[in-house]
Parts: C-alpha cells; structure tokens; sequence
C-alpha cells in the first residue's frame, strides 16, 4: 500500500459523491433524497479541506468547509419544512408520485 | 505502512461501507443511522488533514443537528409500525451504470492528475487563524451567512406551522 495523500483523500470523496448522486436518483422518499443530497456535501467538503491540506492557500479550504456546512444546516431545515407540508397535503412523501402544484 | 496510514483507512473504510448502507438499505431509520457513522467517519477524516476545527463543527453540526432533523422527518411522515419505504425499483439498473461510469470517471482524473503537491505547516489548532480570518478577509461573506441562517430560519418556522384551512 501506498503512503497516503491526496489522491487517497479525493478518491473517498468521489465515492461519497458517487453513493449521494445514486441516492438522489433512485430513491423515492422524499428524506433519503435529503440524505443523499447531504452525503453529495460531505464529498465537496472533503475535496475542500484536503485540497487545503495540500496546497498553500492557507486555511482558505477549511473556511469554505465551514461555509457549506452552514449552508448544509440552512438546507436540511427549509427541505424538512418542505417536506411535512408535502406529508400534510399528499399524505406521503414519495418524490415521484407528487406532480401536483396545487391540491 | 505508518499508523496515519492505517487510522485513515479505517476512517475510509467506514465512511465508504457505511455510506453504501445509507444508500442501499431498505429501512429508512437504519439508513439515518448508517448516515451517523458516514458523518463520523468524515469528521475523522478532517482531523487527519489537520482541521481540527472544522471535524467539531462537522459533528456538532451534522450529527448533533441535521442527522437530529431527519430523523424527525422521519418520524413525523412515517408510520412507525410501517417504516419500509418504497424502492426505486426499476432506475436501479440505469442508475448503477451511469454512476459507475461517472465514478470511474472521477477517480481516474483524481488518480492521474500531478497535482501540484505543497505540504504546508498547519498550525496546532486552527480555531484561532480561522477565527482571524472570519472577521477579516470574510467579514462579509460571515454577516450573510447570519442573515440567511435567520431567514432560513424563520421561513422553516413559517411554512412547517402553517395551519390547514
């Protein structure tokens, strides 16, 4: 095995970029799209701090990091919002099944 | 093989396994908690590259937070005796062969590319030049960031309370 570097870094947020994407595509509930959108997060903030890690823009990256964290939080409470009043008006909360704008 | 090496392959072994669970499990609250331990294994992964700070927000945030509000979508859209959610059933086989292609895509790119390697001195702890750094070269980005973090805040508020007519 290889001593550990970037690469290694990039090639676990792919992964992790790769599994939220198939999330978002094939899942129907409505909160696993959610997960998978957090999972597509996770990579982008991986790929941030490691390329900070190796590069020299200072703490630039981990500042970046912390910003889409934010911005992750602000996500998740505006989507689970969105998705009780989807419950409250179709009674389920399958992405698919719900091609009415109005009830 | 030294011990950074190992630590960060079992960081990455678990946020990889873990996040394949999340996406392939049938059970929507075990997929929440395999989200769990894909959220620590991130957070590990940020100590290792040496931000400390962003690896406490990250659980604070993450599992103490957003993992905290799935759940409770969870729970308020399902039917707890009846947690079983509908499969994607037949996007699956598409699904698989588009993200193969698009993963073997990016890890090839990841792996070919020279990146330009400038291992810098990180500092011990990193709260302080970070801190430095939110209150002078983004002061303004860190006000926005509050103001739409009340918005978001309020606006979630609004819509989940609203009453039927």
């Amino acid at each position: 095995m290889v001593e550990v570097g970037l690469t290694h870094f990039l090639v676990v947020s792919a992964f992790l970029f790769a599994f939220g994407l198939y999330a978002i595509i094939t899942r129907k509930n409505a909160i696993l799209v959610l997960m998978g959108v957090e999972l597509v997060l996770n990579a982008a903030n991986i790929n941030f701090v490691a390329f900070s890690r190796y590069s020299n823009y200072g703490l630039n990256g981990q500042l970046m990091a912390l910003f889409v964290i934010v911005l992750a939080a602000a996500e998740a409470a505006i989507a689970l919002a969105i998705v009780l009043n989807i419950y409250k008006t179709f009674g389920h909360v399958n992405v698919d099944e719900i091609d009415n704008l109005k009830e | 093989m030294s011990i950074y090496d190992l630590i960060f392959y079992l960081f990455a072994t678990l946020t990889i396994v873990s996040a394949l669970m999340v996406v392939s499990s049938d059970n929507i609250v075990r997929s929440a908690f395999y989200l769990l331990a894909t959220f620590f294994g991130v957070s590990g992964i940020y100590v290792l590259l040496g931000a400390d700070f962003v690896a406490v927000t990250q659980i604070m945030v993450y599992i103490g937070g957003i993992l905290i509000l799935l759940l409770f979508g969870v729970m308020l859209t399902s039917n707890i005796t009846n947690v079983e959610i509908k499969k994607g059933t037949a996007k699956i086989l598409p699904a698989v062969i588009g993200i193969g292609i698009l993963l073997g895509a990016v890890v090839s790119v990841m792996t070919r590319t020279k990146w330009k390697i400038h291992l810098t001195e990180i500092p011990q702890t990193t709260s302080f030049e970070l801190g430095k750094l939110l209150i002078t070269d983004y002061v303004l980005v860190f006000e926005l960031l509050g103001i739409l973090l009340l918005i978001a805040l309020i606006g979630a508020a609004s819509m989940a309370r609203r009453e039927q007519e």
